[in-house]
């Protein structure tokens, strides 16, 4: 009988499969993350047990637990350069094609239209620091202009999408493109503050408003 | 894969063996490395994405119309109203003391989010629409009618006069969460006419004698 032998080697372990999982795991992340888009303020948003997906095309106005405005939209950079063309021609603010440049990569912005350029001047660190909001009084409503010029901007940008599906895709309808107005609140913000955004939409005839909220978590009622 | 063994050293008579131990790669910092990545994609990404929930406001009147808040009459309706954490209600149409018509004065009654609360009140008022739900849900799984006939079905429940319809009002101190709770149990419930409307300076009156 032949003694039994221990492998002679060191004790090591094949980590292959190992290797091969974490890159398999690693590479799903990649995949499927998207990455938390970088926003001017953190908004605790209320849950509900809505299950629509937020649309490509929207006017995103964002409130804070202390009522500042901040507008977004994400038409596409084109049509952000366009807004911000029209809104400087409306209230006579000089902008370089640097500040365009700059605007057309923001995503939500919370300032004056007039200390637009200088706001856009700041690195995006230093833009969180600011405290400014949209002016929503009636004396002063800035955010009406942004979300009229938002929704013709967007309307047009949505119409080139639509054409080019609808070439794919003859059933397809206007409807899907047309831009969609998202408000997100935090849950502490007042009410009245809300109101005010709302009430400028409803002036603007825009009626059909859309809450961002997170997915109720189960069981948490 | 790494593991090359020395199958390729017998050959030359087993003089050259100068290696003995195998020639595996060492994979640990690989294994650093991937597990390294694994976190930071597993912390920084964003899984629930965020939701949207649609309302829809009632448009405001035009200037040239006039309003006639007697022509538009409800007829099975409650009226939620919002201050701080609290929730009132009232069913029916607002009666303020000492009207024409000679009604008893509307009284604010209390409630709150739990489940013996809003949710068992909607519960109880919606119950036309929650059962004629069930009903058409079931001739729907049996086959009976298509998805369509049951969406339009539906939308025909929500909109009949024995379907509840709601009215909510905020004062100042309101808070969105509440709000958008409120709205979501609406929702629960099957509610199809959600109005935001404005708030009565009387109604404020009557708020601010329950709050104190």
């Amino acid at each position: 009988m032949a003694e039994v032998k221990g492998p002679k080697g060191s004790p090591t372990i094949d980590m292959t499969p190992m290797v091969d999982l974490a890159f398999l795991l690693v590479t799903f992340f990649m995949l499927s993350a998207n990455f938390r888009s970088d926003e001017p303020v953190v908004v605790d948003t209320p849950s509900s047990i809505a299950a629509e997906e937020i649309p490509k095309n929207i006017v995103l106005i964002t409130i804070d637990k202390g009522g500042r405005v901040f507008y977004g939209f994400t038409a596409g950079e084109e049509a952000r350069k366009n807004l911000l063309i029209k809104m400087a021609a409306k209230y006579k603010v000089k902008l370089s094609q640097d500040h365009l440049k700059k605007f057309s990569l923001l995503t939500s912005f919370g300032c004056d239209v007039h200390q637009l350029p200088q706001y856009l001047d700041l690195d995006p660190e230093a833009r969180k620091k600011t405290t400014g909001s949209i002016p929503t009084d009636s004396t002063n409503n800035q955010l009406k202009d942004w979300i009229n010029f938002g929704n013709i901007e967007g309307l047009a940008a949505g119409k080139i999408k639509f054409e080019e599906a609808a070439d794919k895709d003859p059933e397809v309808e206007m409807n899907e493109f047309k831009p969609k107005f998202i408000l997100k609140v935090d849950g502490k913000a007042l009410y009245s503050h809300a109101k005010n955004v709302i009430e400028t939409f409803r002036d603007l005839d825009l009626n059909n408003l859309n809450f961002v909220t997170s997915l109720e978590a189960n069981g948490e009622k | 894969m790494a593991d090359m063994g020395d199958s390729g050293g017998g050959q030359s008579g087993g003089k050259k063996r100068a290696k003995k131990g195998s020639t595996r790669v060492d994979m640990t910092p690989l294994v650093d490395l991937a597990f390294l990545l694994l976190t930071f994609f597993v912390l920084t990404s964003t899984f629930s994405k965020p939701k949207v929930m649609s309302l829809v406001y009632p448009a405001k009147p035009k200037p040239d119309q006039v309003v006639d808040a007697q022509a538009q009459k409800i007829n099975n309706a409650i009226t939620f109203l919002l201050s701080e954490n609290k929730i009132f209600y009232y069913e029916g149409e607002y009666y303020s003391a000492g009207n024409p018509k000679g009604k008893p004065a509307t009284q604010l009654k209390e409630t709150d989010f739990g489940p013996s609360g809003v949710r068992k009140l909607l519960a109880d008022k919606n119950k036309s629409v929650i059962i004629g739900k069930a009903k058409l849900k079931a001739e729907l799984d049996s086959k009976k009618i298509q998805e369509h006939e049951y969406l339009d079905g539906l939308k025909e429940l929500k909109k009949a006069d024995e379907a509840l319809k709601v009215l909510i009002k905020t004062d100042d101190k309101a808070i969105c969460k509440n709000f958008i709770d409120l709205v979501d149990e609406l929702r629960i419930h099957e509610i199809g006419v959600i109005a935001p409307v404005d708030l009565l300076a009387s109604e404020y009156e009557l708020i601010k004698a329950k709050t104190k």
